[in-house]
């Protein structure tokens, strides 16, 4: 059983002129089909315009297919009846915490996603209290989101689709206005409801280095998903990263320079321990 | 800083009236209001007054707070005062060139200044002792015999409390912009006003640019966690009456029906 499926997905965005005519057309997404298995850790590259965002609002049915389609959780999107429920087993963290946050206070926030599925109040309270505690913001339940960094809200965020008990969360470049103290919390938060809670995690991103854990690694340009493995795979082919202009990360770089320099190494080195071993192997 | 900016008036404090619920405190504020019209004579309003202080006393916010909301109203109190003074007909008391005060004028200025003092501290007091949060919540709440007549109560709610929590970041961005025109040459301070407030003009394009663009992503990520609209939404605070906002209740029908007594009763 896979919680997320495409099938020949594409999307088409439309320009109207002022008249409304149809000015143009753009194939945002193209012919894209992969499948996700319920627990993994997803990731999604690609640099901007490579269509990874359109990818991402079709899994939480904001966007619906101009062509194929998109299973979650065993239901098709397209299907108007299906739309809260894949919503709610599929939920959204988006780029500005700004804009994503709904409450005056941190609490009330996290509470809107229950409030609106119409979970009863002693419950709301009970997914309140554990989604907070899950990213580690209990402590802030009373504070005004107004005053806190866009580490902390994006936390918040991420409690507020949790407290949904979505199967799957889509997390849709969230740490691209963060801080790099922030950008690690955030991150953090993610893997801990990928490790402890077993939620499906889909990251969107184009920082490599937050990625080198994920269990499988998808890599998109204009529209199509032009690679795809595990991260040890996918940084293996530094030179067709670089065409797609991508980086990898900064240690797998150097042991690839170092390689091609004449050291034996292997493909693929992830991390700065990795590469350590691998270089006394050499002494 | 502007992130510290409080919206409203709120106090922050312990008393019964801050946790009185805030339907009571709002059907108390309306039923005061009525109280100080309906009013006319100098019995019923020391009761009112009687009534606000003790209300003041419970709330355990400074009196100075309420004085403040004063000011902004002073114009307009003047206003009223200075034409219920000389515009009344009546038995003159002093005239002088075309002026003319009369007994009925000096009576109906004083009671416009006292109605209109009351009413201030009356209803700042409401919002000093409820947070914007619970105003909108009760709002709401008294509301919904409306939404029988297609009155859409909920969404209105909604409006207000996402305003709510928008002043502030939108007052942060203006600052943003100002400061990114100011470093590039614009100039906001000096001029008279017409200059100043043509100078405000390419400041409110960018703004209103921004502020449609988080309109449109506050959207999308609140449909994202399944909002539709009020049908089928359970509350996380759920407004219930306790026994005390019941007492109250009861205190407010007394209060009411002694104003009725005393004010328009009694003779003065």
């Amino acid at each position: 059983m896979k919680i997320i499926e495409t099938n020949h997905l594409s999307y088409d965005y439309i320009r109207h002129d002022e008249e409304g005519n149809v000015e143009g057309v753009t194939r945002a997404v193209s012919d894209v089909s992969l499948s996700v298995k319920p627990g993994d850790f997803i990731a999604i590259l690609g640099h901007n315009g490579s269509g990874k965002s359109t990818l991402a609002k079709h899994i939480n049915a904001l966007l619906l297919p101009t062509e194929g389609s998109i299973i979650v959780d065993g239901k098709d999107t397209r299907q108007e009846e299906n739309i809260w429920n894949v919503r709610q087993s599929a939920g959204m963290v988006f780029q500005n915490p700004d804009n994503q946050i709904i409450g005056q206070v941190v609490e009330e926030d996290v509470g809107f996603g229950p409030e609106n599925m119409g979970v009863p109040t002693k419950e709301i309270w009970e997914r309140v209290e554990e989604s907070l505690k899950a990213v580690g913001m209990y402590a802030y339940r009373k504070h005004s989101p107004n005053k806190l960094s866009g580490g902390q809200k994006q936390r918040v965020s991420i409690a507020g689709v949790l407290a949904m008990h979505p199967k799957c969360i889509v997390l849709d470049e969230p740490t691209a206005m963060l801080d790099p103290n922030g950008r690690k919390d955030v991150i953090r938060a993610a893997r801990a409801l990928n490790d402890v809670e077993g939620v499906t995690v889909i990251l969107i991103t184009h920082y490599m280095e937050e990625v080198i854990f994920a269990d499988r690694v998808f890599v998109m340009d204009e529209g199509k998903v032009v690679m795809e493995g595990t991260p040890r795979e996918v940084f293996s082919q530094v030179e067709r990263l670089k065409k797609l202009r991508l980086d990898v990360p900064q240690v797998t770089l150097l042991a690839y320079e170092l390689k091609k320099s004449g050291l034996p190494l292997p493909d693929g080195i992830l991390t700065a321990d990795e590469l350590t071993e691998e270089l006394k192997k050499c002494l | 800083m502007l992130r510290d900016i409080t919206l409203g008036q709120y106090y922050q404090t312990e008393s019964v009236l801050h946790k009185m619920d805030c339907r009571v405190k709002l059907v108390g504020t309306l039923a005061f209001i009525i109280s100080l019209f309906v009013v006319n004579n100098v019995w019923g309003y020391l009761l009112a007054a009687a009534f606000l202080a003790l209300c003041i006393f419970l709330s355990k916010v400074p009196f100075r707070f309420m004085v403040k909301g004063m000011k902004s109203i002073v114009f307009l109190m003047l206003f009223a005062v200075v034409f219920n003074l000389f515009l009344t007909p009546g038995t003159p008391v002093i005239s002088f060139w075309k002026l003319r005060i009369t007994d009925a004028g000096i009576r109906m200025a004083a009671q416009m200044a006292v109605r209109l003092v009351m009413l201030i501290i009356g209803s700042s007091l409401m919002t000093l002792t409820t947070t914007p949060n619970h105003l909108t919540d009760g709002m709401e709440s008294l509301l919904k015999p409306l939404k029988k007549i297609k009155v859409p109560v909920h969404e209105v709610a909604m409006m207000m409390s996402i305003a709510l929590r928008f002043i502030p970041i939108l007052l942060e961005e203006t600052d943003k912009i100002m400061k990114a025109q100011i470093a590039r040459g614009a100039d906001f301070e000096s001029g008279n006003v017409i200059q100043k407030a043509k100078a405000m003009v390419p400041l409110l394009v960018p703004l209103f640019i921004a502020a449609f663009r988080r309109a449109n992503d506050l959207a999308m990520a609140m449909e994202a966690r399944c909002y539709r609209g009020g049908e089928g939404r359970t509350k996380m605070k759920p407004l219930i009456y306790q026994k005390n906002d019941y007492a109250a209740y009861g205190v407010l029908v007394v209060y009411l029906a002694a104003a009725i007594v005393v004010g328009r009763i009694l003779p003065l």
